[in-house]
């Protein structure tokens, strides 16, 4: 049964649970790669941007002023001044180059006038194209940077108007971008040369050459795509084309990282369908317990009240038909008595008062008598377990009812050498009642305490209260006890233990009679050398 | 209808009515020899019979016979009669037939089975009333 609960609880929560997570884990991703393929963008963007405004920068000089004006180093000082006042730094030298690599004007923090270029791999290409973006190289300063150049033409020479920008300044821009704990973007050349900084947790760039190699260098193209890292970890690589397809903007995060927000909502998925898991497991035991032992009840009770049913049934019918003898008995009885009493008025007349025997016959009369007045109060009391004399039923006040009995008791209790005490609730309401009858079986339950304890003396407790609707009386003795085994039987009609002709055995099976049509119940508790104790419980209404 | 014979003789004239003949008899010859002419009736419409031929100074009459119901003959009784004083007969247990009977004007009721000096005192306090 807990097994079928938990199982229709969870089959639902999983299925439905699972299409969320499903729907959601998608969706989140989906969002997830569109938010960094839009912020890679942008940062392309702007690093493009920033590399075009310098070499507008340089443009503009070039074009501006001639190959001799520039030629001037206090000239050329001022216009390095100029950039760096207006963007704070990041142009740190300015050199005009002639057609065969020399530098014939410097401006700017090294010694490199007259300095010889014609080997340098950024002069050679610069030569050959109006302008150029070399990639980042150490140089004759030793020191990591890459310069912005513009080639230009007077007198029939080319010359180049070039300018290096700060290497910092650059790298900076680049790792702008940070997000999360492991975020972070670089540069890569054709090579897989750094541009930016070298990063610690990157130790091979081959696979990313590859891949620039592998790639088609059209502008705007954005790539995402999931491998492991050289650290063994799941990362997430977007890649950007800079430098019209020479650099490869990459920016890398570790998955879990990137899904952090998703991790924690599965972790709290999780948590909660384990609570929610363990709470329907407990709620399946603890209601199964519940209604097994419910059922477990009922059935109980069912069995205790068919018994019930069974025991009214057959008291029901033995009182029927004790009813039925009693009538019939009471008219023959009736007829002996009365014959009897004949005879005795004839031993009245003189002829007969001579007799003999006149003592003998007046003793046996008296006795038919006295047997008759037995019969008649057998059949009484039987009538009266089938039917109470006078059921009127009115407002009895329970506590002074108690007291009258409790005075009715009293000499046949003293010769008893019993004590009656009462422990009654004060205010308690009034009963709809047969007074009589009820009468009758506190005095029935006084009468068999007295007789149980034998005139060897002892306590009488009379009680009473109400709880939930119902009073409650209850007759306690110190008395022997009954035995178990007479327990069971001692509202059977003519079940006594007590000797022949001192009792009915019916006095008990009218008290059940009455209290049951009274719709209340009578039972019985005793302990053997303790003492006994009836309980009586009538509904208020 | 022949009538009442207690002024002249000074005994109680009674119309006993039970079916238990043996009851009859017995009370019948004890009631004689306490100073009450006792008619036995052995049944409801031998009572009736009974009363159509004599008037009587009281009647014993069990509610419960086997030929009529009790009620019923106190009815017919009340209307043949109406002075006539009924005290009822009635078994341990039925007291109610005998309230109603006492609804329909009977004196009083007694149970059965009772002591004949107690019948006896009920019956002269009957005619006493008369």
């Amino acid at each position: 049964m807990v097994l079928i609960v938990i199982i229709v609880s969870f089959t639902p929560m999983i299925l439905v649970g699972g299409v969320i997570y499903d729907q959601f884990h998608e969706s989140y991703h989906e969002k997830v790669y569109a938010h960094l393929e839009v912020l890679v963008k942008k940062h392309k963007q702007n690093i493009d941007a920033f590399l075009k405004e310098k070499l507008s920068d340089i443009r503009f000089f070039s074009a501006a002023f001639n190959f001799q004006e520039l030629s001037n180093e206090a000239f050329l000082e001022e216009k390095l001044l100029t950039l760096r006042e207006e963007y704070n730094e990041v142009f740190e030298d300015l050199g005009v180059v002639n057609d065969q690599g020399i530098q014939t004007a410097y401006a700017g923090p090294f010694k490199l006038v007259k300095a010889d270029y014609s080997e340098a791999d950024w002069f050679k290409r610069a030569v050959k194209s109006e302008y150029f973006i070399s990639d980042v190289f150490l140089g004759l300063r030793g020191m990591p940077h890459f310069i912005v150049a513009v080639r230009r033409t007077w007198e029939g020479k080319h010359w180049i108007l070039r300018a290096t920008i700060n290497f910092m300044a650059f790298n900076s821009i680049v790792e702008n971008l940070r997000i999360g704990k492991t975020g972070i973007a670089f540069i890569l050349n054709r090579e897989g040369q750094f541009q930016t900084k070298l990063h610690s947790g990157i130790v091979s760039t081959e696979g990313c050459v590859n891949f620039l190699r592998s790639l088609k260098r059209n502008g705007d193209k954005i790539h995402i795509i999931e491998k492991c890292a050289d650290s063994g970890k799941a990362t997430i690589y977007v890649t950007a084309f800079l430098k019209g397809g020479d650099w490869l903007l990459i920016y890398k995060q570790d998955r879990l990282d990137a899904f952090s927000d998703l991790k924690h909502s599965q972790m709290t998925a999780i948590l909660i369908f384990i609570i929610g898991g363990l709470c329907i497991i407990t709620m399946a035991i603890v209601l199964s317990r519940g209604m097994v032992s419910r059922m477990a009840n009922a059935d109980q009770e069912k069995e205790m009240m068919n018994q019930q049913v069974i025991e009214t049934g057959k008291l029901a019918s033995i009182g029927q038909l004790a009813a039925g003898i009693a009538h019939e008995i009471n008219n023959p009885v009736a007829i002996m008595v009365e014959e009897a009493g004949w005879i005795q008025d004839l031993l009245e007349e003189e002829d007969l008062k001579e007799t003999e025997n006149l003592n003998e016959f007046q003793r046996a009369l008296k006795q038919i008598n006295t047997q008759g007045k037995r019969c008649k109060e057998i059949t009484h009391k039987l009538l009266s377990f089938a039917r109470k004399t006078d059921s009127t039923v009115h407002d009895v006040h329970i506590n002074e009812m108690i007291e009258d009995v409790v005075g009715l008791s009293a000499q046949s209790a003293s010769y008893s050498k019993v004590v009656i005490d009462t422990k009654i609730q004060k205010d308690m309401p009034s009963v709809r009642m047969s007074q009589t009858e009820m009468q009758q079986v506190l005095l029935n339950l006084i009468n068999n305490a007295l007789d149980a304890m034998n005139k060897k003396g002892g306590t009488i407790d009379i009680s009473s209260w109400s709880e939930n609707k119902h009073v409650i009386i209850e007759v306690s003795d110190d008395g022997p006890g009954i035995p178990g085994a007479n327990l069971a039987r001692i509202f059977d009609p003519f079940f006594t233990t007590k000797p022949v002709g001192k009792g009915t055995g019916l006095g008990l099976s009218i008290c059940y009679g009455i209290i049951k049509r009274m719709n209340g119940e009578i039972d019985v508790n005793s302990v053997v050398d303790k003492g006994t104790t009836f309980r009586i419980r009538i509904p208020l209404s | 209808m022949a009538g009442k014979e207690e002024g002249q003789t000074g005994r109680i004239q009674l119309l006993l009515v039970d079916d238990e003949e043996g009851f009859v008899n017995v009370v019948a010859k004890r009631m004689a020899k306490r100073g009450i002419d006792a008619t036995k009736s052995y049944g409801g419409s031998e009572s009736i019979q009974a009363l159509r031929k004599q008037e009587f100074d009281v009647a014993v009459l069990d509610l419960k016979m086997e030929d009529m119901d009790g009620i019923e003959v106190l009815k017919i009784f009340k209307k043949m009669d109406p002075e006539m004083p009924v005290i009822m007969l009635t078994g341990h247990g039925s007291e109610q037939a005998a309230k109603e009977g006492m609804e329909y004007g009977a004196f009083d009721y007694l149970t059965k089975p009772c002591r004949l000096e107690e019948l006896i005192e009920k019956i002269r306090e009957a005619v006493a009333k008369e």
